[in-house]
């Protein structure tokens, strides 16, 4: 077990390379209880996102979600998010578990909107099934059609005997919804899966694997890829920042940034010598640090040693080639492209 | 776990196994465990002169690095090329085929400071609470 954002949570159940596989080619089951929950309530909920949220809340329907960026007043992020309309003056957000303090308050600070924000965390436990055989496993555990549900919409509904939010999201590159559940309804249910899906062996995953899987599908995760000083630009989600909105924290910032372009920004690599990279490791060319290690690990299912860094733009370019400097001695990379792994779409 | 009796341990969970003049060291049942699945060992030289407790090399699993420290001092004159190929013999068979290298043994009286199977198992159940 490890310290996580104030939860005790496992690394790994059976182990990491056993988990990961799971979700690549079966199904696993996370508790991702950690995760924060905002709710924002009243007929201008929607002003308040977009005043503070990089993508367009207002494009969304009831029952659909979206991923976005809380921006601070320099387009850093202070947290990335998922936007989920309940009703035109009901949303639901999932926050990451370290920044929700944050978030909350940054949502109060900037409630120019007579909005009703309620900092939720404690009403809602959330797990997660992803993988290919997640839509046959959650299929048996609720009366709602998952089967018809889009990529990021949702529904509730009662699930594995909860009365449960459900979404087709997720943070492992495989299909796979996300399940928001009161607490106190959560052991059961979590039981009622790993039953459900005996049959296609599913595997409880933690920490470790969900970590993996989210650096091969290139997702990025706060505190390594995006952070108060990153922009969207800079990390690559370009397509979560809607300037042509209405104005919003961060905007000037990333205007000036999209006209003049960035100056450095994340990058896939592949070790191509024998070597782990991992975060933190300096990346260097030419006998000089150019920037640092992200996230990195070996692949499990992609067989490979991966990673992403942040890089001057002019290292960026595909087959670039680069040097990891591993326990002093530097070894050999190249950049490649991301994601590493991209899933096959029925 | 069964700890072999006839082995030496670290407190940084290497063991060491004397036959003659020719030790073999390698990480504990303990350690793998703690690691996970193992990907990766790096190996020192043949040739290095290793001091007792000087780092030698690291074991890495997909999650950690653990470095890897001499329990004696010596010249490293083999190293387990299987692991290159199959880094899973270290969680397979920690205390066996899942060995790290081969040293001399300069002074066996280093060996005296090190811990029994007794006194280890009494360590890791101390350090992980039971």
């Amino acid at each position: 077990m490890v310290a996580f954002g104030g939860w005790d949570m496992p690394v790994q159940y059976s182990g990491i390379v056993r988990e990961h596989k799971a979700v690549r080619t079966g199904v696993g089951l996370f508790d991702i209880s950690h995760m924060g929950e905002i709710e924002v309530r009243g007929p201008q909920s929607v002003d308040l996102i977009d005043s503070i949220c990089s993508n367009r809340a207002a494009s969304l329907r009831d029952g659909q979600a979206q991923y976005s960026g809380l921006l601070n007043p320099g387009g850093g992020f202070v947290d990335d998010l998922l936007v989920h309309r309940l009703a035109a003056d009901r949303y639901f957000l999932c926050v990451n578990a370290a920044n929700q303090e944050a978030d909350f308050r940054w949502f109060c600070a900037n409630n120019r909107f007579e909005a009703e924000v309620e900092f939720a965390s404690d009403r809602y436990a959330q797990l997660a099934i992803q993988g290919p055989m997640a839509l046959t496993v959650a299929s048996r555990l609720t009366d709602l059609d998952l089967a018809a549900m889009r990529y990021y919409w949702f529904a509730h509904g009662d699930f594995a005997g909860a009365p449960s939010m459900v979404a087709r999201t997720g943070y492992t590159g495989e299909d796979g919804f996300e399940v928001y559940l009161p607490p106190s309804s959560a052991e059961r249910a979590w039981h009622a899966i790993l039953d459900a899906g005996a049959p296609e062996s599913i595997l409880p995953c933690g920490l470790g694997a969900r970590n993996t899987l989210r650096l091969e599908a290139a997702m990025s995760l706060y505190g390594h890829e995006i952070d108060a000083q990153t922009t969207p630009y800079e990390a690559g989600l370009g397509w979560i920042v809607k300037l042509a909105k209405a104005r919003f924290c961060g905007r000037d910032a990333l205007a000036r940034q999209k006209a003049e372009g960035v100056a450095r920004k994340i990058a896939g690599f592949q070790m191509t010598a024998r070597g782990i990279a991992r975060d933190g490791y300096r990346v260097m060319a030419g006998g000089e640090a150019i920037g640092h290690v992200t996230s990195a690990s070996p692949a499990p299912h992609l067989g490979k040693n991966i990673g992403l860094c942040m890089l001057p733009v002019g290292y960026c370019g595909i087959g670039q080639p680069i040097a990891i400097e591993i326990r002093g001695r530097n070894v050999a990379a190249k950049i490649v492209p991301t994601p590493f792994y991209r899933r096959k779409r029925h | 776990m069964e700890y072999p009796p006839e082995y030496r341990y670290t407190r940084e969970h290497e063991w060491i196994r004397i036959d003659g003049d020719v030790a073999t060291v390698g990480i504990t049942h303990h350690a793998q465990d703690q690691l996970g699945d193992v990907v990766f060992v790096e190996f020192p030289e043949v040739g290095t002169k290793l001091q007792a407790e000087g780092a030698f090399g690291a074991v890495e699993s997909v999650k950690a690095v653990s470095d890897i420290y001499s329990p004696i001092s010596g010249d490293v004159t083999q190293v387990n090329a299987e692991l290159e190929d199959a880094p899973e013999r270290v969680n397979e068979d920690p205390h066996g085929a899942g060995w790290l290298i081969r040293m001399t043994v300069y002074d066996t009286g280093e060996l005296d400071g090190l811990l029994t199977a007794q006194q280890y198992a009494e360590y890791v159940a101390a350090e992980t609470g039971g």
